[in-house]
């Protein structure tokens, strides 16, 4: 039995995990203070996770129905993310794990991710390919064993779930911006505004947004501000169909390899309706079984860290004690 | 000193320029509207620094940090937080904000004072259709002491 820690972004999330089954995942959301602030926020990160994270965590296990001396090892995310909020989930899991001279795992927030499909209902195995877009990551990731993944492809500029933030944030819509877009967009024809479909001639499978939030700040300026709003629902759905277009065309030119059985979708992004929609296609049309997680396995959460974490080696005590955050898509974990 | 671009590859080509002048503990504000290629430019100044990695959108996570270039590259992006750093812990930055790297700061609002000594300011304005204006100035901190 694992308890997990994330919080590498906005949520402090805590989660008791024991193999493919979850005991209990809570996420300490800050999304009405995102809807306060019209999609900024004003105190995002570590201070903020500080003040939770104990009460999280105790929750966590309060609604396992455990206590921590049946936890037999602390998962925590190690990044990537910002630095000082990495460091409150860090030093939490630290803390506790070394006060119960417990094993530490220390796991990268895109695998938790990916790890999300060996939990029930339905546990996926590997080989698998998966999808994980939200709004700070885009990565096309092979998965051939439980313990890792390979990147096959991943966005050279903004995140797919930015792009969708940003967008909604310049038609004017609410925050987050991929409800509000999909909103919109349900009364809107997605072929009215013809908008660039990055990526689509290159061979690879990395990913491209920046192109097309720049074509869209053009054009509503083009329209002026009272056009605009009347062809706010065809500009949303023009532009919810570009992004998922890319997504989807990476997908398949990755599953046309023909060595992938399955596809699974991962991160807030695949909450849109039209991806799933299109995936479910896809997947029907190549004959490949689609796996799509409950959507809160998909935004950031705990069980998916403690799910990860099951299939990682862990760190005995007290080894754990000088290790570090990383910060970015890039670096390893290392000693401090 | 202003710069005129008509391209993305303009924009990173001038950001390029400038990261060859950059050295360690140097800070220097990005401003501009959404899809002016703040990112852009930024990413031409990283090629000159040596980063290795492909530099995307901090704006999620707020800071990216890319070691093993000529110096250490930090990448912020107070986005989100709307440039107001007051509501915030202090420290916030502090990994970021290192005299052994150059930073880069996109968004920066009202959180100037806290970003230490400012080498560079970069202002890019949209100039009709992927035309931009890049104003780029030197020094003058404007910090309070």
């Amino acid at each position: 039995m694992i308890l997990a820690l994330e919080t590498s972004c906005d949520d402090t999330c805590a989660a008791v995990v024991d193999g493919p089954r979850v005991l209990s995942s809570i996420v300490s959301s800050q999304a009405s203070l995102h809807e306060r602030f019209g999609g900024v926020v004003p105190e995002v990160a570590s201070r903020q996770h500080l003040e939770l994270v104990n009460g999280v965590v105790t929750a966590a296990l309060a609604d396992a129905g455990v206590s921590l001396a049946d936890a037999d090892a602390i998962a925590v995310t190690s990044g990537p993310g910002l630095i000082g909020a990495l460091l409150v989930g860090l030093s939490t899991a630290k803390g506790l794990a070394a006060a119960s001279r417990l094993p530490l795992v220390p796991v990268d927030h895109l695998h938790g991710h990916v790890a999300a499909n060996f939990l029930e209902p339905e546990p996926l195995a590997p080989p698998f390919l998966c999808l994980v877009a939200s709004g700070g990551h885009t990565l096309l990731a092979g998965v051939r064993e439980r313990s890792g993944f390979e990147p096959l492809g991943a966005t050279l500029d903004d995140a797919a779930g930015e792009a969708f933030d940003k967008g909604a944030r310049l038609l004017g819509l609410g925050y987050p911006g991929g409800p509000a877009i999909q909103a919109a967009a349900e009364a809107g024809d997605p072929e009215a505004f013809d908008f660039p479909v990055a990526m689509s001639r290159d061979p690879g499978l990395d990913f491209s947004f920046s192109g097309l939030k720049t074509a869209l700040v053009y054009r509503v300026r083009e329209l002026g501000e009272e056009a605009t709003r009347e062809a706010t629902p065809d500009l949303a759905a023009s532009y919810q169909r570009a992004i998922v277009d890319q997504l989807i065309g990476k997908l398949r030119r990755a599953a046309s390899s023909g060595e992938w059985p399955a596809v699974a979708l991962g991160g807030g992004v695949a909450a849109n309706a039209e991806l799933r929609r299109r995936t479910a296609e896809l997947c029907a049309e190549l004959g490949l079984r689609l796996k799509l997680v409950a959507i809160e396995l998909c935004t950031d959460n705990a069980a998916m860290i403690g799910s990860a974490a099951g299939v990682l080696e862990s760190i005995s005590y007290p080894h754990y004690l000088s290790y570090d955050a990383f910060a970015t898509d890039r670096n390893s974990l290392r000693p401090s | 000193m202003l710069e005129r671009t008509e391209s993305a590859a303009a924009t990173e080509a001038v950001g390029e320029r400038l990261g060859r002048e950059l050295e360690a503990g140097d800070v220097v504000l990005v401003s501009g509207e959404l899809g002016a290629g703040k990112t852009t430019l930024i990413r031409g100044a990283c090629a000159a620094l040596e980063v290795g990695a492909p530099v995307t959108s901090p704006t999620f996570t707020i800071g990216q940090r890319y070691e093993g270039g000529r110096v250490a590259v930090s990448h912020l992006d107070l986005y989100r937080l709307g440039g107001d750093l007051s509501g915030e812990d202090p420290g916030l930055l502090d990994d970021y904000l290192t005299p052994d790297a150059v930073a880069f700061i996109e968004w920066p609002g009202a959180a100037e004072p806290q970003l230490g000594r400012i080498a560079w300011r970069v202002e890019i304005r949209h100039a009709g259709g992927d035309g931009r204006e890049i104003e780029l100035s030197a020094g003058a901190t404007g910090r309070a002491a």
